[in-house]
């Protein structure tokens, strides 16, 4: 918690990712969360949760997503979500739905619940529940969707896809909107963590990408009105860098089950950064002041080419986690870059031979690359 | 064009205008996203309440503003269109 005091210069964020806990009974192979999981000792209180909510909308953040891991696991999560509306907060609800029946939906809409965004794993039951290892997964996701309409709640349905599924894309829409979801986020598998671990599995190839893009352009028209679709591309096939988190603690605050703020839920993978825990600081010190948000914030930090780049204030250099991951170095410019020195690492990937086992999300070492 | 003069619109289910004190702005929340809509459109989403129609939505900006009702009119379609096409509002 020692760096200059630019806190003048930083905007108040606008969203804060609540993993409130890492227990799932799922084990997606592209789950989001670290390789190394929090137990369920290790996670936060009720109290403390409230007070973080507190602590956000005073700060200035607009949205909150109950996230994780399964949230709903949470017995706490109806508080939760009745404090973050009695704060004002706008909240998600990020879930697999295996676990939501109708009275427990019931009653986070009544606490103030705003949205729920529901993931779906493939088109049919035989891909939905083989990728999630879960026997059912996919027809209890489906009713779990029905229940968010039918309690009135805007539903969106997060469609996860990679090599093994995009054939199945249109297939995937087809059911989402059926389904009733206002909102579509057709997300192409992002490579960091367990993810990384399944590339060869999971990379998608050029023809497919292009394909996939059709089928989203497609849609988008069709659906017009009806059913917004947000598009989230694979950036290994990108020629420039996604602004990740749209710049290092620009917008988004990650907290861990266990309380890390985080600038995002890979950032703990930066083994050298000191991430602080809302246990320990105020929420409005850790977003201004700290060490670990400072570190990568605004242009400063960035080495060439970024530092001359006409484009460093769109793509903020990339994801710091991928050139971490990729490289061994968060400081370096993210390889997706066509102008990154690392550039071919990323070709490298692309044209490896693909594998077809998995590595399954568990709590578990597991000592796969 | 779909406007109607007799069209009412509402928000779409998680689609919220709120004033955030902190921006000292008008913020339309909605799932997964948010933006900061522009006076005008400040002016006509606060007018949204699942009843107000198209026409009784100009008579109120063009009272309001003293302004003519066939250009107030026009900007009004258009922009509820557009709403519309976003995910905003429905009709």
């Amino acid at each position: 918690m020692s760096a200059p005091d630019r806190s003048a210069a930083v905007e108040p964020p606008l969203a804060l990712l609540a993993e409130l806990t890492h227990r799932c009974p799922l084990q997606c192979p592209y789950c989001s969360n670290p390789r190394a999981l929090v137990g369920h000792g290790a996670e936060l209180d009720t109290a403390t949760w409230s007070r973080v909510l507190s602590e956000a909308a005073q700060l200035g953040v607009l949205q909150v997503h109950f996230s994780g891991g399964e949230p709903t696991a949470r017995r706490d999560l109806v508080d939760l979500v009745r404090h973050a509306a009695r704060v004002g907060l706008y909240s998600n609800l990020i879930t697999s739905g295996v676990q939501l029946d109708g009275a427990r939906l019931a009653t986070l809409a009544a606490a103030g619940l705003d949205h729920v965004q529901l993931s779906f794993q493939d088109a049919d039951d035989a891909g939905g529940d083989a990728i999630a290892a879960y026997a059912g997964a996919q027809a209890k996701k489906r009713a779990a969707a029905a229940l968010v309409v039918a309690q009135g709640l805007a539903l969106t349905a997060n469609l996860v896809v990679h090599r093994r599924n995009l054939a199945r894309l249109p297939a995937m829409i087809e059911m989402a909107a059926g389904l009733g979801a206002g909102r579509l986020e057709v997300a192409h598998v992002q490579y960091y963590g367990w993810a990384l671990a399944n590339r060869a599995a999971l990379l998608p190839t050029a023809a497919q990408l292009v394909e996939a893009d059709a089928v989203v352009a497609a849609a988008r028209e069709r659906l017009k009105g009806r059913v917004v679709i947000d598009y989230v591309p694979p950036d290994y096939h990108a020629r420039q860098p996604k602004p990740c988190m749209s710049g290092w603690g620009r917008r988004f605050i990650n907290i861990t089950p266990s309380g890390k703020a985080l600038p995002c839920h890979a950032a703990e993978t930066i083994a050298d950064l000191d991430f602080p825990s809302v246990t320990d600081h105020a929420l409005a010190a850790i977003w201004r002041s700290s060490a670990a948000f400072q570190r990568f914030r605004g242009t400063a930090w960035m080495p060439e080419p970024c530092r001359s780049c006409d484009q460093r204030e769109v793509d903020w250099g990339g994801c710091r986690c991928q050139a971490l991951a990729l490289t061994g170095d968060a400081a370096r410019t993210d390889p997706v870059c066509a102008l990154a020195p690392d550039h071919a690492l990323i070709d490298d990937a692309l044209a490896a031979p693909a594998r077809d086992a998995l590595v399954f999300r568990r709590f578990e070492k597991t000592t796969l690359p | 064009m779909n406007e109607r003069p007799d069209a009412a619109y509402r928000f779409a289910p998680g689609v919220k205008l709120r004033f955030d004190e902190t921006r000292q702005a008008w913020i339309v929340l909605a799932p997964e996203r948010l933006f900061v809509p522009d006076e005008h459109a400040v002016e006509i989403l606060k007018l949204i309440d699942g009843a107000r129609t198209t026409a009784a939505i100009v008579d109120d900006l063009a009272t309001r503003f003293d302004a003519p009702r066939a250009t107030i009119e026009a900007d009004v379609i258009e922009l509820l269109q557009d709403l519309v096409d976003r995910g905003v509002l429905r009709r």
